[in-house]
């Protein structure tokens, strides 16, 4: 872990990292993609599938960049519509009305930002996700892959457990935008993302993620073979609370507090 | 998410937001150009017509000249006042930018909360602050509307919310992110005992405030003209390379989409919420 924020943030942006995709072939099995959120389309930029971790049936969701440019532009990248929180919205129901746990994989530089986008209420989508997924009766574990870039991170990202991968970036704007605003030059955007703090260790130090994931061996069959492992111990334990709800709920209430 | 609107300075921060300063007429009577008829209207006159132009251009207002705008006389009881922003992650200028909020607002913070009676009907209310960095949400203003939905749920009062934000407070980085979640965990609380909540967005209600607590409401109803969007207009234009509709992104357009219940004027806001809380919450 060594560099600048903007370092990481560049890390973070890397097409060569694996993307969602990569992580549901390799962690998962007996992978069945679903499409389409019944109401408008199928949003390419977020896939969703049911598959067995360990045995046990789960609902994964995951952001797609894609890796060449022709995969980047299908997957549009990695900026989901309205449509498609709204698929993963009715895809975390499922699970929930068939009592499976849900893993989301977060890697975005943000929700998509344009006309189609506002017209079918991209501000609404995000919303609606907070709202429903803060009282989901099933585990949610989110992992930061990548981009975790603002509000269309979080839309799946209120979850029991959010982990970070070492070099994954967190924030509430990107840095260029930050430093376009405030001092009118995107060029300052290492002091933006310097003083965001958006690195693994700086949200863990807030309080807004729980673990963060090495990146040592990324890639390897060791790692996503860890990643497994970390995520069926952990669902295991979230399935035994009985008071999984509150500790959601509380998980999210105290960020940000006086007492903090 | 962008936070569009964002700050002004200072000395913009005038009576009526987004428009130039008052200035006085050849009477010395302060006056205000409005910039939908672009006529010089004269300041006691908008007063007296709730800061609303004869050709029906809605001024920015102050959270607490809503609030009285709103409710009964003397029946707004303000809650948690006594919490307010530091600087969690010492953002460079945030602290001063806090300063000048505070004076250009008269405010502590970018929302003021409590409860209050409409129409006879008690309630809990809050109005957001424009003039305090564009309403923007940081801890301060996520932990206010949480605790003040907590507070509705406990007593079993409805909640009306009127909205103005630039969207997530950068500030404060992550923090103010994680807000979204907690306001929103909030109003699923609230809603979920049966509760009523309704909004009213006002200009301009955008970015992290528009993909939360805004758009969560039961019923959502607009103030004409108003901006309401998620992303904003400047890097949609720079992403898309098209330039929008003067349309886009107003009360108008979203009640076209479909995303908002009503668009109703100032001078008949305290009617249609007193009708609403009744048929939900009276006998």
């Amino acid at each position: 872990m060594s560099g600048t924020p903007y370092d990481r943030v560049k890390l973070a942006r890397d097409n060569k990292r694996p993307t969602g995709q990569d992580y549901i072939k390799n962690i998962f099995k007996n992978i069945i993609e679903l499409h389409g959120d019944r109401r408008y389309s199928d949003d390419k930029a977020i896939i969703g599938v049911i598959a067995r971790l360990d045995g046990t049936p789960v609902t994964v969701i995951a952001i797609e960049k894609g890796h060449t440019y022709k995969e980047r532009v299908e997957r549009n990248f990695g900026a989901p519509h309205p449509e498609g929180y709204r698929k993963a919205l009715r895809l975390m129901k499922q699970a929930e009305k068939f009592g499976r746990p849900i893993i989301c994989f977060v890697d975005t530089s943000g929700a998509c930002c344009g006309i189609g986008a506002e017209e079918r209420g991209q501000g609404q989508a995000i919303a609606e996700n907070l709202m429903e997924m803060s009282t989901l009766c099933v585990p949610v574990i989110s992992i930061l892959i990548g981009e975790g870039g603002s509000g269309g991170a979080l839309a799946l990202a209120v979850a029991d457990r959010v982990w970070m991968l070492q070099n994954a970036v967190y924030s509430v704007i990107s840095p260029e935008g930050c430093a376009s605003i405030l001092w009118k030059d995107s060029a300052k955007a290492d002091v933006a993302a310097e003083s965001l703090k958006l690195t693994a260790e700086d949200a863990k130090s807030l309080g807004v993620i729980d673990r963060i994931l090495s990146e040592s061996d990324i890639g390897s069959k060791e790692y996503y073979d860890r990643i497994r492992t970390l995520l069926t111990d952990e669902i295991t334990e979230l399935s035994k609370d009985p008071d999984l709800l509150q500790a959601r709920y509380d998980r999210f209430r105290k960020i940000g507090m006086r007492s903090n | 998410m962008a936070l569009l609107n964002f700050l002004k300075p200072k000395n913009k921060l005038e009576e009526g937001g987004r428009t130039e300063a008052p200035v006085q007429n050849d009477a010395g009577e302060p006056e205000k150009n409005c910039p939908n008829c672009h006529k010089d209207i004269p300041l006691s006159r908008l007063w007296a017509n709730q800061l609303v132009c004869p050709c029906g251009y809605h001024f920015r207002m102050k959270a607490r000249q809503r609030i009285s705008m709103i409710t009964d006389k003397n029946s707004f009881c303000e809650l948690f006042a006594n919490i307010r922003s530091d600087n969690p992650l010492n953002f460079p200028g945030y602290k001063d930018k806090l300063e000048m909020s505070k004076t250009a607002s008269g405010e502590e913070e970018a929302v003021v909360c409590g409860t209050a009676l409409i129409g006879r009907q008690k309630c809990c209310i809050f109005a957001m602050e424009s003039y305090f960095m564009m309403g923007s949400m940081g801890s301060a203003v996520g932990e206010k509307i949480t605790s003040l939905f907590e507070y509705a749920m406990n007593h079993r009062l409805p909640v009306v919310g009127f909205t103005v934000s630039g969207g997530a407070r950068m500030q404060e980085g992550l923090l103010s992110l994680m807000q979204m979640a907690k306001t929103s965990a909030a109003v699923k609380r609230h809603s979920d005992v049966g509760l009523l909540y309704i909004a009213v967005l006002t200009d301009p209600t955008t970015g992290g405030v528009t993909a939360s607590f805004a758009m969560e409401a039961d019923i959502i109803l607009a103030e004409p003209g108003a901006t309401v969007g998620f992303a904003g207009k400047r890097v949609i234009e720079q992403t898309t390379k098209q330039s929008l509709p003067k349309v886009f992104q107003s009360s108008e357009f979203v009640l076209e989409h479909g995303f908002i219940d009503k668009i109703v004027q100032r001078k008949d806001q305290r009617k249609t919420l007193a009708e609403l809380i009744k048929m939900h919450h009276g006998e």
